[in-house]
């Protein structure tokens, strides 16, 4: 479909005076500007390895699995976060939980997150009923192999260990409190506990 | 021109030629600062203190590249290109006295009544004179100077044809094409615009034409004009921006260096830095008076004065570096039609109004400040007749069209 032509505006080019159509003054108008932006910088260059950037707090990196405050994996095995995912990243291996666990019937024996096939879209994040799984502004990801890229269970765990507590190479501040309610499970999970 | 001290000018040629390179290097250097802080960037800032270790870093990395020959390429003329350009580069700066000078003397002049053994011996002195005090050009007192400079300076285009032929790449042959077709038309008013410098100073020896001008002040004062015919001529032949055609990075790729790599690359870019700080030397030292400063600025002797005159005349050029580089982030490219027509239809007859006017001044004796006006003069006349509206050219455009009935 064309724009139809009543809504189109046409403007008539601006006009050139004499001073522009000799060159000279506006090249020294130009150069007044060049030479402007050297002697007056306005750099906002971030200096980053000395430099650490200042992230927004739902900056999507590296996952982790919360903890709740028994220090145990707050995932209920659901495979939401695993259905969600576009790019298929996600591998749980569900297990009945263990009997002491009153408030839950599965618990995941393996979590795997394949952290070179995940497009950090926070899909999981969205999908997660009990806020098990969460991204954090961990964003300097490295390994030295593909293997070290695939995140188990421990792996995923201790990235909330790390980001929890105060990081001495980052001005002992906590990177990411856990955002979602600490300790609670999910409102999808707050059915009736099995006494 | 009789035997000079073979040992002076060989210290002579391998100061200078580690000052040019150095001062390639840096200006590399400063290139990239520069177009970091007009973009709002800071550049180069990690090897050494505020990144000065960067030219060395990247000749490391030039000479250490893999050096690869593509298949189809000419192989004679593809290594030969890149030296061609660089000697011819650095030839042209052979002339050219980056230090205090002073003139040689001129021809033997017979008076009347002064016999011509005594005006044979008195020459004979001021020769000796000449070749024994301290001279700053490799090759001092050359009469064809500035015209061996251009000459040679010309053939750097042999460089940039040879290297887009050669490398049989369609991208590069434009280049090295477009190259060839800017430098030929512009080397005319290049060399039309100094002629009315040399018509005033009768010599074409670099050294004769800054004593002219010491003892009757900067020819920028006199030829405005011509300096700015000049100054435009001379951006087009060493491809910085506004005229940078050959090496059209958005169109041509790389031009004609599309097919290089390694150090080969390295030279074929050296070329165009070495070529702009011999022009800067050129327009510091025929119109801006060289080492000379008015008021008595620069009177003095020895040590002290060497030092001063040096930096006087590092410092101008120093400023015709800085003016490349600004203009390089202030005016956008020509389109190929219009850099013809720039040089064809506006600086080719400017420079020969110009040339004429100082043939007149000449001729009948006058003050040479008449063409200063009759410079001004012709500018303004050139400026209104280019800027008239032309109704055969610009057909007015329909800019405002009744809405239509909009049909569904």
């Amino acid at each position: 479909m064309s724009a139809s032509s009543a809504s189109v505006r046409f403007i008539e080019e601006p006009k050139i005076g004499f001073l522009e159509r000799m060159y000279i003054p506006a090249i020294m108008e130009g150069l007044s500007i060049t030479v402007g932006h050297i002697f007056k910088p306005q750099v906002k260059t971030e200096q980053y390895p000395e430099q650490e950037p200042e992230l927004p707090p739902n900056y999507r990196g590296v996952h982790r699995l919360n903890r709740d405050t028994n220090d145990r994996v707050k995932c209920v095995a659901c495979y939401m976060c695993a259905t969600a995912c576009p790019a298929h990243c996600i591998d749980i291996v569900a297990a009945p939980a263990p009997a002491e666990w009153k408030d839950r019937e599965k618990y995941p024996e393996t979590f795997v997150i394949d952290e070179l096939r995940c497009i950090y879209c926070g899909m999981c994040e969205e999908a997660c009923p009990v806020d098990a799984i969460e991204l954090t502004t961990l964003y300097d990801l490295t390994g030295l192999s593909r293997e070290q890229m695939i995140f188990d269970k421990e792996k995923l765990l201790s990235v909330f260990d790390q980001t929890t507590k105060p990081d001495p190479h980052r001005g002992n501040k906590i990177t990411d409190p856990v955002r979602t309610r600490s300790g609670l499970l999910g409102p999808a999970a707050e059915l009736p506990t099995v006494k | 021109m009789t035997d000079f001290n073979i040992v002076y000018t060989l210290a002579l040629i391998v100061v200078a030629f580690g000052a040019v390179m150095t001062t390639v290097g840096y200006l590399t250097l400063a290139e990239r600062k520069i177009s970091a802080y007009v973009q709002d960037r800071i550049g180069p800032d990690r090897a050494g203190p505020f990144g000065l270790l960067q030219p060395l870093a990247d000749g490391i990395k030039m000479f250490f590249k893999e050096d690869s020959t593509p298949k189809h390429v000419d192989k004679i003329f593809f290594f030969l290109a890149p030296g061609i350009g660089v000697a011819t580069a650095l030839l042209a700066f052979s002339i050219v006295p980056f230090g205090p000078s002073s003139p040689p003397p001129g021809p033997v002049s017979v008076d009347a009544g002064r016999p011509l053994e005594l005006a044979i011996t008195t020459h004979e002195a001021e020769m000796k004179a000449y070749q024994e005090h301290t001279t700053f050009a490799i090759a001092p007192g050359l009469d064809i100077g500035i015209l061996f400079s251009f000459a040679i300076g010309s053939l750097v285009v042999y460089g940039i044809i040879l290297g887009g032929w050669s490398a049989n790449n369609k991208y590069a042959l434009l280049g090295s094409l477009r190259s060839s077709a800017q430098i030929i038309s512009y080397e005319i008013p290049l060399g039309m615009s100094i002629l009315g410098l040399i018509l005033f100073t009768g010599s074409l020896n670099l050294e004769v034409i800054l004593d002219y001008q010491i003892k009757h002040g900067w020819f920028i004062l006199y030829q405005p004009l011509a300096f700015l015919l000049f100054l435009v001529s001379v951006y087009a032949e060493c491809n910085r921006l506004p005229f940078d055609l050959p090496e059209a990075e958005q169109e041509l790729v790389g031009g004609f260096h599309t097919e290089f790599g390694s150090m080969k690359l390295g030279l074929l870019l050296m070329v165009d830095y070495i070529h702009m700080i011999t022009t800067s030397f050129f327009m510091a030292i025929l119109f801006f008076g060289g080492w000379h400063l008015p008021f008595g600025l620069t009177n003095f002797d020895g040590i002290t004065g060497l030092v001063i005159k040096v930096a006087v005349l590092g410092f101008k050029t120093f400023i015709f570096l800085m003016l490349y580089m600004l203009v390089r982030w202030t005016i956008p490219r020509f389109k190929f039609d219009q850099l013809m027509g720039l040089a064809w239809q506006v600086m080719i007859p400017l420079a020969i109004i110009n040339l004429v006017t100082v043939m007149v001044i000449r001729e009948f004796k006058l003050t040479p400040w008449i063409l200063t006006a009759t410079s001004l003069v012709t500018f303004f006349a050139a400026a209104t007749i280019s800027t008239r509206d032309n109704p055969a050219a610009n057909k007015k455009r329909v800019v405002v069209r009744k809405p239509e009935p909009v049909t569904t």
